[in-house]
């Protein structure tokens, strides 16, 4: 057993979507499940589950997608840090071609600022201790999957006495948002494809009080097709029964109560705050900031400096596509101006995007 | 029907291209001072077990941006495989 290509059987990918197909065949209204996990956005593109489903089905994205939720004002302080002297912006790849007002990390590093990808926060760690007489400075972005490794980052700093690495901390979490779309009049959810591997961390459990406010169903899916079929196929169920549940599909990963240590490294290093998210405004306790007792990890308050003002981008729509409002193909700069090698908005830009990831695999 | 492989090099792709979000299971081949050498098709990565509170050589685990994220329960992975099969058993055929 691998525990990937197992859950790509198409035999039994047919046989999941016949169900699915069964369980919808009399009902005339439409069932619209959104997902928000960016990497299931992309394994929703990848596998055609779209075309797939009956039409009865709807499938829509929310802001699942760390990258794209970033708003413009993160990126510019991003750029505003590479730009300084003596510093080493460090990030995932994600994040270097993200458009901030003027610029992107990518042209900033090619003018000569130093900007490393790494693949681990950790890798950020061992940067500044081989850069001693330089600022090491990690954009901590990401749901709850990426903030515990981003908090472990900032204790093994802290063990090993480097006092040039800091974050600057954008981490948001996804219960705030989906509660804020559950509750938005002109979205109307009826399901959620829960995400993989946040709730591999925050626990199935964790949705059950939406569950219960909203009485929206809440179905935890991993990611490989099968996966989300199965996680589809139990979200018609309970819709079609008229009931509201927490279910969990992914159970070979993801425990009712989550992975305790991860929450205790965020609970320790981290505390709630509010957050700007690009498309959804500002929402009260979305985001995560470093408590005080770690402050001085902290490149906004350690490393202050004038960051430009922010620009919006013309006629992009990220925000309807991030709240599952508008699909790709209804943005007017899709496809024309805004490509995967020239994006204008952030959902252009990572490949888990809604954007990019129509426009990889979506039909032309 | 869609193609439904993809697989084979899913952790050099999250290696490769450093994104964020790509978790992959691999298997621990080795255990040193807290960090394990896991593998996959022949890649071989680092991954810290500060978010674990036990593993062992011989386990499987999905590692995230360096870090072991969570343990695979092969008893669930193989009732969810089950599952499958009952739906597959239980259909009478595709229904489209
Ligand atoms: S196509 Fe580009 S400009 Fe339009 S919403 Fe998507 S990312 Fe924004």
């Amino acid at each position: 057993m691998k525990y990937s290509s197992e859950y790509r059987d198409p035999l039994l990918a047919k046989a999941l979507i016949g169900a699915i197909h069964r369980a919808v065949s009399h009902y005339q209204g439409r069932i619209t499940l959104m997902e928000v996990c960016g990497t299931h956005t992309m394994s929703i593109y990848q596998h055609g589950i779209r075309q797939l489903l009956p039409k009865a089905v709807r499938l829509i994205s929310g802001p699942g997608c760390p990258v794209c939720v970033t708003p413009i004002s993160y990126v510019d302080q991003a750029l505003a840090y590479a730009r300084r002297p003596e510093t080493i912006v460090a990030t995932f790849g994600d994040m270097v071609r993200v458009p901030g007002s003027t610029s992107n990390l990518q042209r900033e590093k090619a003018t000569g600022a130093d900007v490393r990808i790494v693949y681990s926060p950790l890798d950020a760690v061992s940067i500044a201790a081989k850069n001693p007489d330089k600022a090491v400075v990690f954009l901590g972005v990401g749901f709850e999957t990426t903030a515990p490794t981003v908090a472990g980052s900032l204790l093994t700093a802290q063990q090993r006495g480097l006092q040039n690495y800091f974050i600057l901390c954008a981490h948001k979490t996804m219960l705030a948002p989906m509660a804020a779309l559950t509750s938005d009049p002109e979205l109307q959810v009826d399901g959620y494809i829960c995400p993989a591997h946040v709730s591999a961390v925050i626990g199935s459990e964790a949705y059950r009080p939406l569950v219960e406010r909203y009485a929206v169903p809440c179905v935890v899916t991993g990611f490989e097709p099968l996966d989300m079929l199965r996680g589809i196929q139990m979200l018609v169920q309970q819709v079609m029964a008229g009931e509201a549940r927490v279910e969990c599909e992914y159970r070979r990963i993801v425990k009712p109560a989550g992975n305790l240590k991860a929450q205790a490294l965020l609970a320790q290093v981290f505390e709630p705050c509010a957050a700007e998210w690009r498309g959804l405004g500002v929402i009260p306790a979305s985001g995560l900031r470093l408590r005080a007792a770690y402050q001085t990890f902290d490149a906004e308050l350690a490393l202050p400096l004038d960051v430009e003002p922010t620009k919006e981008h013309q006629g992009c729509c990220c925000g309807e596509i991030l709240k599952g409002k508008l699909l790709p193909g209804a943005c007017p700069l899709f496809r024309t101006l805004c490509t995967p090698e020239q994006p204008v908005g952030a959902c252009m830009v990572s490949s888990e995007g809604t954007c990019a990831a129509e426009y990889k695999y979506g039909n032309v | 029907m869609v193609c439904l492989a993809q697989g084979a090099g899913d952790a050099e792709d999250a290696r490769e291209d450093k994104l964020m979000c790509l978790a992959v299971p691999m298997k621990i081949a080795e255990i040193a001072a807290g960090t394990a050498i896991c593998e996959v098709d022949g890649v071989r990565r680092e991954a810290s077990l500060m978010m674990l509170e036990e593993a062992a050589v011989g386990d499987y685990v999905l590692i995230h941006a360096g870090f072991a994220l969570e343990k695979i329960d092969p008893f669930e992975a193989q009732k969810t495989l089950d599952l499958f099969r009952e739906v597959l058993n239980a259909g009478g055929g595709p229904a489209f």
